[in-house]
């Protein structure tokens, strides 16, 4: 597919260092020359050194035969023209990040329909959603949820104590009652799609699937189940704390925030009546304990410096916070935390990356054959959950799933049948007109039938 | 330094240059000539020697930068040209390694220099292996292993902007690996346009094969003593013309498949080539004319023609330009160092450098006259960063120091003139072939000791490459660990 990226920011090269991976034909346009040259240098793509809203660059970017067109410079307007007149020009789908929280209230619908844009990207936005998700959910590192809400993986880090370790997963399933399967595994540096006679060690980031109605019952049965948030303390008043304040108050939990800027506290607790907001500088521990740290159900550390967060982030959870979670943007440095044993980290680049190679994979998705519904990156990228729609005619369907010839480092996870989960042993089968979560490895899935051998 | 990686990538590399000698093993089976247990054993010793190379440092990270993507271009041209040499030794048509070196090297580089004193006495095979190393060199050992090896990373620009000649790199589409196939794709249609045109004119079809690779790669080895003066004038004609097509930008062949016809219009590198070619071309033949009596026609051919086998830096001829008059001599000895566009197989300066050159030159003297001016440089329709223009200052400033040391270092060998050696460095070092004088149409490098024939071996190496790979490699920095 043809892909026209405007903007080469930390999100921008995000952007299409995945979807060159993916397979696509990338052309970037960007108006800093060194910038230009650097992505020349790391990525196969193609630079066009200009201005994203001039006729001319754009026509030299080949825009009139662009499939996708990702307007994701720093600022909303110039995105905003940008792609209008991409669509103008004859781009068939446009993405534009607009982040001011004003165009995202009531003009968002206008804006995108007069615009003609297909998708807006908040960042933003998208991450306070992700650390409400977390925060609502009890302590599973992270949960993505796929198919409408009904089916749901959780992933979290075994410790030493964890009943996981040690033990076949297969003598696993007939010790716990919940059904579940453990369908890929993280150790060190690799990530594993496990068979039946794996056995899982501590340090292990491990990804489980199970029913939600069943979720609950298995994390209290591995002793993590933990009562939800009620009091928060975020530091740094970003706009992603104004947007997940503004959730998590209107779900009734308590919020404080904490920042040095007191124009940017005063304009937060105006926007939010009812909020506290504190005004000092978070990276002091007299600071903290102050304002009530050790009573606080989570700590979130959302300042613009990751150093920053991640070191108040383990401060907080050396002071036994329940919940800890750190807004982590460098992969470089979401590595070292995670090495330091923080197990909670938001990286808002992977989530708009993710959004966007979700959009390229079911665009691409539509005009072939393939029918993925979903495409979720697991564990860093090292895996990814693909969901399928099957088709009456699948080779798969109507044979047990122990006798079909699957793939090494792949595994079906889930089959939804009317809305209801099965998480599938060997006897089950896939009836057409099911939807199917695979996990695969390394290998890159457009359609269910890649899963064979 | 992600040394694993470039030893893996030469292993590579040796593994394609085995396969690549299948065609002349064809050939040598196709006339009998007796060349097949040369090939056969090269064959082998690269199936050996790269497989060795390429399962003993298997790389743990496919991540190369700058540096790794100079030394790996410099390694892979030497090695292969030591390779290539090998079946010519076996062979025992060039017994003297050294002497079957340069020859190789003279292949790969494209410069059609020769220690052949009769080369109508060598075998078919071995003769076609010579042309086809001007093929491979022409556009690259390393784009063809771009172009065919999958799962290349993105940083593979690095090995390739090594190797392609210019002073900036352009990619046709997004693909580092599509761009290659491109670029190929285009040079075979070329090389078999001409192939087609040389037939229908009469030329045998072992000739017409050798001369067109030898064109297409701007290289030059002929395979008759006089090189291309004893073919009709129509051959003559068509090996001039397209001697000049393959000195041209390949990214404008392209354009022309996408019917961007306005973009070719408006390439300045392509407009000033061709007025210089049309220009010299004028110069001469008036000249030649008014004091060397030949018909007009004939006049008119043959300066077309030397123009453009220096232009291109190809190396055919159709008569000895070495008697011909002064003046004559002397712009093909200046067109010499200018070499053909950017892009193309031809060595030289490079026309683009030469203009950007020029035009920095102007805007200086302007600044000695407005101190304050503050003017952009534009070339193709495009303002040229500051860095561009330096790099450009510096290569120049480098070429000529090269070139400098190379005459003093070939003056030391006794029995040759001035001119003779100049010229024969001039030629190494653009990848031209042939100087004047003792190294003129109709001699040979054969008089060169062979202390001095590694020397304008690695003179040719230098000029094909650009400089700074050869210079990188050669640095005890880039290889001695602290």
């Amino acid at each position: 597919m043809k892909i026209v990226v405007v903007g080469c920011g930390k999100i921008g090269e995000a952007i299409l260092n995945a979807l060159t991976l993916e397979g696509h034909d990338l052309v970037v346009v960007d108006n800093r020359d060194h910038v230009i040259s650097e992505i020349v240098n790391k990525h196969d793509v193609m630079c066009v050194c200009g201005n994203g809203v001039d006729r001319e660059t754009l026509s030299e970017a080949g825009v009139e035969s662009a499939e996708l067109f990702i307007a994701v410079t720093g600022s909303d307007e110039l995105n905003m023209l940008s792609c209008l007149i991409a669509k103008r020009m004859g781009a068939q789908h446009t993405i534009a990040r607009i982040r001011n929280p004003q165009y995202n209230d009531k003009s968002l619908g206008f804006l995108r329909q007069q615009l003609d844009i297909s998708m807006s990207i908040n960042p933003e936005l998208l991450t306070a959603q992700e650390l409400y998700h977390m925060l609502k959910l009890p302590s599973a590192v992270k949960v993505e949820t796929f198919s409408r809400r009904n089916f749901e993986m959780i992933e979290l880090l075994l410790k030493e104590d964890s009943p996981f370790i040690g033990v076949p997963l297969y003598s696993l399933r007939e010790r716990h009652s919940a059904k579940f399967l453990v369908c890929v595994v993280q150790r060190k540096n690799q990530v594993i799609i496990p068979d039946g006679g794996f056995v899982l060690q501590s340090g292990d980031r491990i990804g489980l699937t199970a029913k939600p109605s069943e979720i609950q019952k298995l994390l209290k049965s591995l002793g993590l189940a933990k009562k939800q948030a009620k009091r928060v303390m975020l530091l740094g008043g970003s706009r992603i704390a104004f947007y997940l304040s503004r959730m998590l108050m209107s779900s009734g939990t308590d919020v404080k925030i904490i920042d040095m800027d007191r124009a940017m506290c005063l304009k937060i607790s105006e926007m939010l009546p009812g909020i506290s907001t504190i005004c000092g500088d978070g990276t002091h521990q007299d600071l903290l304990l102050e304002e009530g740290l050790l009573d606080q159900d989570a700590f979130l550390s959302l300042t613009g410096m990751d150093e920053e967060n991640i070191l108040v982030a383990y401060y907080a959870a050396t002071q036994k916070v329940p919940r800890v979670i750190a807004k982590v943007n460098r992969d470089e440095m979401a590595a070292m935390a995670t090495s330091m044993g923080l197990e909670s980290i938001i990286s808002p680049k992977d989530i708009v990356v993710n959004v966007v190679l979700r959009y390229a994979r079911a665009l691409q998705g539509s005009m072939g054959v393939a029918s993925i519904e979903t495409l979720y990156q697991l564990m860093d990228g090292g895996a990814e959950a693909v969901e399928f729609c099957v088709k009456e005619d699948s080779a798969l369907t109507r044979t047990p799933l122990k006798s079909l010839p699957i793939k090494k480092n792949t595994l079906i996870a889930g089959i939804i049948r009317d809305r209801s989960t099965i998480i599938p042993a060997g006897d089950d089968m896939i009836l057409p007109g099911d939807r199917v979560v695979v996990i695969a490895g390394e290998h890159r899935l457009k359609e269910l039938t890649d899963i064979l051998r | 330094m992600n040394r694993k990686m470039v030893y893996f990538m030469t292993g590579r590399i040796i593994l394609m240059v085995g396969a690549l000698m299948f065609l002349p093993l064809v050939v040598s089976f196709i006339y009998r000539d007796g060349g097949t247990l040369s090939f056969l054993i090269t064959i082998g010793s690269c199936a050996a020697v790269g497989l060795g190379l390429s399962l003993s440092f298997k790389p743990d990270s496919q991540v190369i930068y700058a540096k790794e993507g100079f030394l790996i271009t410099a390694l892979t041209w030497l090695t292969v040209s030591a390779i290539g040499a090998l079946p010519f030794v076996i062979s025992g048509e060039i017994p003297n390694f050294i002497d079957a070196f340069f020859e190789t090297v003279s292949g790969f580089t494209t410069t059609g220099a020769s220690i052949l004193t009769n080369v109508e006495g060598m075998s078919h095979s071995m003769l076609f292996w010579r042309s086809f190393t001007h093929w491979i060199g022409g556009m690259g050992v390393l784009v063809l292993m771009v172009a065919v090896m999958p799962n290349l990373s993105g940083r593979t620009i690095h090995v390739l902007r090594a190797e392609m000649p210019g002073p900036t790199m352009g990619k046709l589409v997004p693909r580092l690996r599509d761009t290659a196939k491109i670029l190929y794709l285009l040079y075979i249609v070329l090389t078999a346009l001409e192939f087609v045109l040389l037939l229908c004119g009469g030329m045998p079809m072992f000739d017409s094969a050798v001369h067109a690779l030898g064109t297409a790669g701007t290289g030059g080895f002929g395979i008759r003593g006089d090189s291309i003066g004893s073919y009709s004038p129509y051959l003559q004609w068509v090996i001039a013309v397209f001697m000049m097509l393959f000195g041209i930008n390949f990214n404008l062949y392209y354009l022309l498949v996408l019917r961007r016809f306005r973009s070719i219009f408006r390439s300045e590198e392509f407009w000033t080539y061709v007025i210089v070619v049309l220009a010299a071309s004028g110069l001469i033949c008036w000249n030649i004319f008014t004091r060397m009596h030949y018909a007009f026609p004939d006049a008119v051919r043959h300066a077309f023609f030397q123009v453009n086998t220096v232009v291109s830096t190809t190396g055919f001829s159709t008569v000895d330009f070495n008697l011909w008059p002064e003046l004559s001599k002397t712009i093909l000895v200046l067109l010499m160092f200018m070499g053909g566009c950017a892009g193309s197989t031809a060595g030289g300066l490079k026309v683009s450098r030469l203009v950007l050159l020029f035009k920095n030159i102007r805007r200086e003297l302007r600044r000695l006259l407005h101190p304050r001016s503050a003017a952009a440089i534009r070339f193709e329709g495009k303002a040229v960063d500051n860095s561009t223009l330096s790099s450009v200052n510096t290569y120049f400033a480098l070429y000529m120091g090269l070139l400098a040391g190379f005459v003093l270092i070939v003056s030391f060998q006794p029995g040759f003139n001035f001119l003779s050696n100049f010229t024969a460095v001039v030629s190494c070092f653009n990848n031209i072939g042939p100087g004047l004088d003792l190294v003129g149409p109709s001699a040979n490098f054969a008089g060169y000791g062979g202390f001095f024939k590694v020397v304008l071996s690695f003179a040719m190496l230098f000029g094909r490459l650009e400089i700074y790979p050869m210079l990188i490699s050669m640095s005890p920095s880039t290889w001695i660990k602290k």
